[in-house]
């Protein structure tokens, strides 16, 4: 119990913490810019491909570094050539740019990469036990995952609070206007905003991408995930984002390592071995609804909180 | 300084300024007056170019209509807007900084000259920006405005919604910032401070301006001021 504990506790943070380096620039991005990003998890894919793409050339840390540089160029690009021209057509106009947006890039990388996984791996030098605990070996890539993700959510917030970019940054989130009265090029605050916030989500892409599958579908399995922590935690709130990501994180780490189910929790008081129609619903394990778990959530969050757990918009 | 001819600017279809002209020197007070509704306000946005303009609009010999914000500002021309955008998440301290273009070129008006004027501001140079009153508000917006050292200022009703006494340290901030040699275009309701304050006055009726003169000319024109000022 306690080593199931410890390991899903620990797998839940890396969880929530590459969730939190996508779900910072979508939230970011939205509440400087009004937009929701729907492109957002595509950066997170086109990292993932760049990366492995880079790493057969040149090897993982070169692509590391690259890859994300190259994803925050192109999001740079859709928001100096893209999004800032529909701005003026209004915000409907803007999702579906970024929804279409979407589409292409997927089938951009199934163009080049194909449909198929590709052969993606954690490079040698991270392909080893950084521990055991009980019994589990626990790979160190996933401690440097998750040290990556820690060092930049390190950065962002000392760049946040402490620069002057990242104040005329927080200015620019809530009075664009008025930043840009008083001289601050508000357009390009923008761009540099928008190509930030796609580079980190390319930072997940590559480490993500050999841990799990490098696959075109990629972005499209991870995309309503990342809208429901940018909801739950509050449109446009970054500390929200944070809570929310490592909620869900944990959550879904969790409730796929739980056998429990109704049947079991009621013990020999429930019904579960009379043959009802209610019969499949008291076996469900917890596991098994794990996939649903954030929805549930964000459903119930959107009743009960509907600015989300640290947002302030009323509507 | 700043001269505007022939001023037009719409809100959807209606015509809101309908030929607007004036003209402001370099180191002149000069007060827009009128009731509400007349266009004021939006005389000052179409200049700053948060409405659209139509017409010529020079500052310092370059034509600024239509101009992104952040260019005009860099020209030198300051916009303290009406309702007091400061910036809440943000301390007192980091607002007054945002003010500064360019961190490399030191201007006229420093951080601790500032807080120095305004021992309200001092006192709280360390806290959240939005938790201060209306009138510590305004200070802050018209300080953080000069922090940027612009060479006219535009300020739109400053004294909007404020306390007697505080509307008297807003008009003495004003005259303070004329006394170092910053144009001021300053849109009020209020006579009192216009008059007190300005080498001359505008007053708008309906989208035009309908006078232009001194405080003293302006003072014994009662019909001017029946028809178009009192209420």
């Amino acid at each position: 119990m306690l080593e199931l504990i410890v390991i899903s506790t620990l797998n839940g943070v890396l969880s929530g913490m590459q969730l939190f380096l996508m779900a910072s620039g979508l939230t970011v991005i939205f509440s400087m810019l009004g937009v929701l990003n729907l492109a957002h998890a595509s950066f997170y894919m086109l990292g993932a491909f760049f990366g492995y793409q880079i790493s057969r050339w040149f090897g993982f840390w070169p692509a590391l570094l690259i890859a994300p540089l190259l994803a925050g160029a192109i999001g740079a690009g859709v928001e100096r050539f893209g999004l800032r021209r529909v701005h003026n057509s209004g915000h409907v106009a803007e999702l579906l740019f970024t929804f279409g947006l979407a589409f292409a890039i997927e089938e951009l990388v199934q163009i080049i990469w194909g449909k198929s996984p590709v052969d993606f791996r954690v490079p040698p030098s991270l392909d080893f036990p950084a521990f055991t605990i009980f019994s589990t070996n626990y790979p160190v890539y996933k401690m440097f995952m998750l040290l990556v993700s820690v060092a930049i959510f390190t950065a962002l917030l000392i760049t946040l609070k402490k620069t002057r970019i990242g104040l005329i940054v927080q200015a620019a989130l809530t009075h664009p206007h008025m930043v840009g009265h008083l001289g601050h090029n508000v357009g390009r605050i923008f761009m540099l905003v928008f190509g930030i916030g796609t580079a980190l989500a390319a930072v997940a892409g590559v480490i993500a991408g050999p841990a799990l599958v490098t696959q075109s579908n990629m972005a499209g399995s991870l995309g309503p995930i990342l809208f429901v922590v940018v909801v739950v935690g509050g449109l446009g709130s970054l500390p929200g984002a944070f809570v929310a990501s490592l909620l869900i994180g944990l959550i879904q780490t969790f409730a796929v390592s739980m056998n429990g189910s109704l049947a079991g929790a009621f013990g020999p008081l429930g019904a579960a071995d009379e043959p009802t129609w209610l019969a499949d619903i008291w076996g469900v394990t917890i596991a098994q609804i794990a996939p649903v778990i954030p929805y549930a959530l964000l459903v119930l969050i959107l009743i009960f909180r509907p600015m989300g757990l640290l947002g302030t918009r009323d509507t | 300084m700043l001269e505007v001819r022939d001023l037009h600017a719409y809100y959807g279809k209606s015509h809101i300024l309908q030929g607007v002209g004036m003209r402001i020197d370099a180191g002149e007070v000069v007060s827009l007056l009128g009731r509400n509704g007349v266009g004021r306000s939006t005389t000052v946005k179409a200049i700053i170019g948060e409405v659209q303009p139509h017409g010529s609009i020079l500052f310092k010999g370059h034509n600024i209509a239509g101009l992104p914000s952040h260019k005009i500002a860099h020209l030198g021309l300051g916009y303290v807007p009406e309702h007091r955008d400061i910036f809440p998440g943000l301390t007192v301290r980091q607002n007054l900084m945002l003010g500064i273009k360019d961190p490399r070129k030191p201007g006229k008006w420093r951080l601790e000259d500032m807080l120095e004027m305004f021992p309200n501001l001092a006192a709280r140079a360390d806290t959240a920006a939005g938790v201060m009153s209306g009138g510590e508000k305004q200070m802050l917006t018209i300080c953080r405005t000069l922090m940027g050292d612009p060479e006219l200022v535009m300020i739109d009703e400053p004294t909007e919604g404020l306390a007697p006494i505080i509307v008297q340290q807003v008009g003495d901030l004003i005259a303070e910032i004329a006394r170092r040699g910053v144009a001021i275009l300053l849109v009020e309701q209020k006579l009192s401070i216009a008059m007190r304050i300005s080498h001359r006055l505008y007053v708008m009726g309906h989208g035009r301006i309908v006078f232009e003169g001194t405080p003293a000319d302006l003072k014994a024109n009662g019909a001017i001021r029946r028809e178009w000022l009192e209420v």
